[in-house]
């Protein structure tokens, strides 16, 4: 057991220990704050020192550390860097919960970490449920009536969720007989093309198990728990379920396709036309829902779910041509894109919603008028999600749709821009009340420092990245190295 | 005397010096209140340094090997297998000839403003859109690839609008800004359908790249024809060849300084400098060399005649300019790069000072309108006569810049093609008399107004008489073939300096041309000097005539009334409309109204929506495994 490469992992979990024992023996509720940010900080420090190592299994194969999974662990730290910075303000809310706010937040940035790193359907179930327990007991985290309502109904449908991932897995093993991917691996590779009807029970485990990962990122017909969720869940919760906990659902996806499902290639064909199929659905749906809401979080969880409707397109090219690399550097691509215009667009939210009555699109009017750097983070956010040049959000979309037109799937792409036309009369419905119509009050909105630094990161990210595409992408490029055993088998 | 060559960092700053002086004076100086003079001072100094920069460049290319400078850029945009965009600086003769005229003209054009814009209120933000402009213009014409070239396209288009908009409080500035940004637009399409097409089957936008392989043929005729034919439409929309002229005369709503940059000298001429940029494969394509040079000679004609009628001189100023946008078409279709390129680098002097003058005449009268002037020579003198020798030179008339860029379009369609030579040389007649039915009826006579008359500051008139010098003599240049060597490389003689000014008289076509653009001159002094025709009458007599000129052909209301209103709107609007409420918002009400239920049944039995919820997404697996199992 060489436990030492999860040192990133380890850290993150004395963190949380730590960040409960601060929190009782300590009332000063900022030390909270800053234990957990160093706990990050060093986790993201010993995250740096992996990169390179050439010990790639760890515990038995139980996880693989590549640079795919390095490249999703920054991910996940900054994003939840960037989540407890945005919340320093909105904690106050939750009473005395100040020290569970923080211990869980980190035991699910952990699970997702995990998850991206798991090879082996034991080690990725335990990954998955860390995140989704801790998420559920966060959701609830206001007590009121809405919070409780949504995290009951998260929970029941996590748990029924939970049991056909497991039903999934257990057919899976119980075809192949090991609970490693790359032994499935090998097994799948050996069915006979064309006797995949033979195997229905390995192919009804296999869609089992993408349902479950569809209920972690709001795929069409397993979104319905998204709305509901984001709209109840204390708002920094909402932030990090539509970036940590969806983007770990993808890494965790195209792992498992890639490493366990990949050959033979009738199957992965199979695959790769059920996801762009999958996708149109789920952008379609998503942004037509999307158009007639008026919360403002429902809003953007049914945009969110039409964002993974994109993401989903470069899923679907990984199983239906070569170049998977570049395929998965589109996909990291886009979810940098998305996780930063998502931060820039909720810490809005976080901040403004301490002022606002509730969150409906209406209370929204003239922000511009109360907080001009309010106001231009949203505009841009939105804009990104949007996927207005010269934005991130536009280089994702383009770098994706480009993969797609390479692999024939010229259609889905018509679908998706058709699509990205739709999304663009509810994000202006926003901006445009942002910036024409009267506020409700003049005052000025306030905020302590953290966030507005939180903002600034983010807009700087969407803008750097979106007008020197090219620093990013030679992070994702070198990250979308994913170790898929199947391949490194027949090397 | 030998130069050295300049360095790229200097290259590089031609272009972002104005762009520099856009980012200091539009978020830095111009929220903060105080004086607002540093703003030109930024923004003149800029295109100042600019400027010499720029000559020093040209200077360089014409020593250089090849007449080529190639400045690597950033790598913008690099994936994998998939696109590079790089963004470079390509210099040669046409991109530094350019240059030199879009920093010189932007130089004595905003020290003009200074003085013509001295009391506006947005003074500053005058001198950033000014700033935007000239960087965004000067990186189109370095760019080495179409995408960025694309890019910057639109940026001048945005800042045309913004400056064609400057005075936003007027409804007509409103909405010549719009129809400027809207008809270009529709030119646009074909630029960006060209880009698309020809990175498809040629998997670059590098332009020397592009060039090279149509000239290599690896392009075949049918995408060459296509792609030329769509940066052409590009190229019609910007440089307002017909039929999407008429945003032109409308745009000269915007500041005058700002109609003599861009809507006379630079942008405009950014249709021209594209085809000349594209011009191998163009030549590679000879039907749409074809249609360049038709489009062209038709327009010159059309938008001569119009310019007859007007009775405000900025419009037929911009009328003039079309007609003259035409010409310079013609001249790439028939004469090469270099003819189009000379008539466009004399053009740009000549009709900016016209401008110019027009803004002078404007700050003594009040009014663009020609009947409420008249008798200026004496009260404008100086003005009188820069504006004058700039008629002279438009009308084309010897020594001046505008007869030798003339000659040479004369000259290739008398060799190449006599009915579009025909085209040119009415041209020369509906020109000559225009202009000097211009001069005249402003400068002749009594004065018609009640304004008290002054002549123009000296911060106005001086940047007048330096432009009148290229004005006069910017022609001399190719005298000794200098300018055509400049493009054309192998095979021409050097002849001496006198020789090229005076010895095409052994022709018969100079004689030709002077006899009829002196027709022209004379047919105006007779009727607006001396009035043995009386205009009115002529007015009466060719009543039908008189009419479709005032009313341009009625190309407004083709637009308007038949296209926007009849078509359009009446028309597909009205259907997108009916589709939009009846199906889509059918559609989406219907989806609404399932949420609505769906939300209510929420607030009521939460049981039922979360059996719901898991039904559904138990029904989709059930589903998805019966598809993938059966089929």
């Amino acid at each position: 057991m060489n436990l030492d490469l999860l040192r990133p992992e380890i850290c993150l979990a004395v963190t949380a220990i730590v960040v409960i024992a601060v929190d009782l023996f300590f009332r000063h509720k900022l030390l909270v704050t800053i234990t957990s940010i160093v706990g990050l900080l060093v986790s993201f420090g010993m995250a740096i020192s992996l990169i390179g190592s050439h010990e790639l299994s760890v515990g038995n194969g139980l996880f693989i550390l590549d640079n795919y999974a390095i490249y999703f662990k920054f991910l996940f730290l900054g994003i939840a860097c960037l989540v407890i910075l945005a919340s320093t303000d909105y904690v106050k809310r939750l009473q005395n919960l100040h020290g569970e706010f923080h211990a869980l937040l980190l035991t699910a940035t952990l699970g997702a970490m995990l998850t991206a790193t798991a090879q082996d359907i034991i080690a990725m179930l335990l990954s998955i449920e860390l995140t989704a327990i801790s998420l559920y007991a966060l959701v609830a985290m206001l007590k009121n009536s809405k919070s409780s309502e949504s995290a009951v109904k998260y929970l029941l449908l996590g748990a029924v969720n939970s049991a056909i991932l497991l039903f999934g897995l257990a057919l899976v093993f119980g075809f192949s007989g090991s609970t490693s991917l790359l032994d499935i691996a090998q097994t799948v590779s050996s069915i006979q093309v064309g006797n995949i009807a033979d195997n229905a029970g390995l192919i009804f485990g296999l869609v089992l198990i993408l349902a479950g990962f569809a209920f972690k990122i709001a795929v069409v017909p397993f979104h319905m728990w998204a709305p509901d969720v984001y709209e109840g869940a204390p708002t920094p919760i909402t932030l990090f379920l539509s970036t940590v906990s969806k983007i770990a659902g993808f890494s965790i996806l195209v792992r498992f396709l890639l490493t366990g499902f990949s050959l033979p290639e009738s199957l992965s064909n199979n695959w790769g036309v059920i996801l762009a199929v999958v996708s149109a659905i789920t952008m379609t749906a998503g942004n037509l829902l999307a158009l007639t809401q008026h919360n403002i979080k429902r809003l953007l969880a049914y945009s969110s779910i039409a964002q993974s409707g994109y993401m989903l397109i470069a899923v679907a090219t990984m199983g239906i041509g070569s170049f998977h690399t570049i395929s998965s550097s589109s996909l990291l691509y886009y979810l940098t894109a998305f996780a930063v215009a998502e931060v820039a667009v909720f810490t809005v939210i976080i901040i403004a919603s301490k002022h606002k009555d509730n969150d409906d699109i209406a209370d929204y009017a003239g922000l511009a008028k109360q907080s001009p750097l309010l106001a231009c983070a949203m505009t841009l956010g939105l804009l990104s999600l949007m996927g207005l040049p010269p934005l991130v959000g536009f280089m994702g979309k383009l770098y994706v749709f480009s993969q797609a037109v390479q692999h024939d799937l010229l259609w889905l792409v018509i679908i998706a821009v058709v699509n990205s036309v739709i999304s663009a009369c509810y994000y202006l419905k926003i901006i445009r009340a942002i910036w024409v119509d009267a506020p409700a009050s003049a005052d000025n909105i306030r905020s302590s420092f953290a966030p507005k630094a939180v903002l600034l990161i983010a807009c700087a990210g969407i803008l750097l990245f979106g007008i020197l595409p090219s620093i990013l992408i030679s992070g994702t490029e070198w990250g979308a190295d994913l170790i898929s055993g199947i391949w490194e088998f027949f090397r | 005397m030998h130069i050295s060559s300049i360095a790229p960092e200097f290259i590089w700053a031609i272009w972002w010096l104005p762009l520099a002086a856009f980012a200091v004076i539009a978020p830095l100086i111009r929220p903060f209140p105080g004086k607002a003079e540093p703003a030109s001072y930024i923004s003149i100094g800029a295109i100042g340094i600019s400027f010499i920069l720029s000559c020093w460049l040209l200077i360089s290319v014409w020593n250089t090997d090849g007449h080529q400078i190639l400045v690597n850029g950033l790598n913008w945009l690099d994936i994998t297998n998939g696109p590079i965009f790089n963004f470079g600086l390509l210099l040669d003769p046409l991109s530094a000839v350019m240059l030199v005229v879009v920093t010189a003209v932007s130089f004595i054009v905003q020290v003009y403003s200074r003085a013509y814009m001295h009391s506006d209120p947005s003074y500053r933000r005058y001198f950033a859109f000014i700033s935007l402009f000239t960087a965004s213009m000067l990186g189109l014409i370095m760019s080495t690839n179409l995408l960025s070239t694309f890019i910057f396209w639109e940026l001048v288009g945005l800042s045309s609008y913004l400056l064609i908009g400057f005075w936003f409080h007027r409804p007509s500035a409103i909405a010549a800004a719009k129809k400027a940004f809207l008809i270009t637009r529709i030119g646009d399409i074909g630029f960006l359908a060209a880009l698309l097409l020809l990175y498809s089957k040629a998997n670059t936008l590098d332009i020397l790249a592009l060039n090279s392989s149509a000239v290599t043929a690896v392009l075949s005729g049918g995408v060459l024809t296509l792609s030329a034919l769509g940066l052409f439409l590009g190229a019609v929309g910007k440089s307002g060849q017909f039929p999407l002229h008429i945003w032109l005369p409308d745009a000269m709503e915007g500041p005058t300084p700002v109609s003599a940059l861009i809507h006379a000298a630079t942008m405009v001429a950014a249709g021209v400098f594209l085809v000349g940029r594209m011009y191998p494969l163009f030549d590679a394509a000879p039907h749409a060399l074809t249609v360049v040079g038709i489009v062209g000679a038709f327009t010159a004609v059309f938008a001569g005649t119009m310019g007859l009628v007007m009775k405000d001189i900025k419009r037929v100023l911009a009328y003039s300019t079309i007609s003259q946008l035409g010409l310079m078409f013609l001249g790439l279709a028939l004469g090469g790069v270099w003819v189009g390129i000379f008539y466009l680098f004399n053009h740009a002097f000549f009709k900016a000072l016209l401008f110019l003058g027009a803004g002078s005449i404007n700050h003594a009268t009040g009014t663009f309108d020609m009947r409420e002037m008249g008798g200026l020579r004496k009260k404008l003198p100086c003005t009188c006569a820069c504006f004058t020798l700039a008629a002279l030179s438009l009308a084309g008339i010897w020594p001046l810049a505008g007869f030798f860029s003339k000659e040479e379009v004369l000259t290739a369609a008398w060799d190449k093609q006599p009915l579009l030579f025909i085209f040119a040389i009415i041209t020369t007649f509906l020109t000559a008399f225009y202009i000097f039915r211009v001069v005249f009826m402003v400068f002749a006579g009594k004065y018609r107004g009640s304004q008290r008359l002054h002549e123009s500051s000296k911060t106005m008139l001086l940047p007048m008489i330096i432009l009148a010098i290229p004005a006069l003599a910017s022609g001399w240049l190719n005298a000794n073939g200098g300018f055509e060597r400049l493009f054309v490389s192998e095979g021409l003689a050097t002849n001496s300096f006198w020789d090229g000014i005076v010895g095409m008289f052994t022709h018969p076509l100079p004689w030709i041309s002077l006899a009829t653009a002196g027709f022209g001159i004379l047919l105006a002094y007779v009727m607006y000097i001396k009035v043995w025709v009386k205009p009115d009458r002529l007015k009466g007599n060719l009543h039908p005539i008189y009419a479709i000129l005032t009313r341009k052909y009625w190309m407004d209301d083709l637009y308007e009334k038949l296209i926007a209103g009849s078509l359009l709107y009446r028309g597909v609007f009205r259907a997108a409309q009916w589709f939009d409420q009846v199906i889509i918002n059918g559609a989406t009400s219907g989806l609404a109204s399932i949420t609505k239920t769906v939300a209510s049944r929420t607030s009521r039995t939460q049981n039922g929506a979360l059996q719901l919820y898991a039904l559904v997404a138990i029904t989709g697996i059930l589903i998805i495994a019966l598809v993938v199992i059966l089929i």
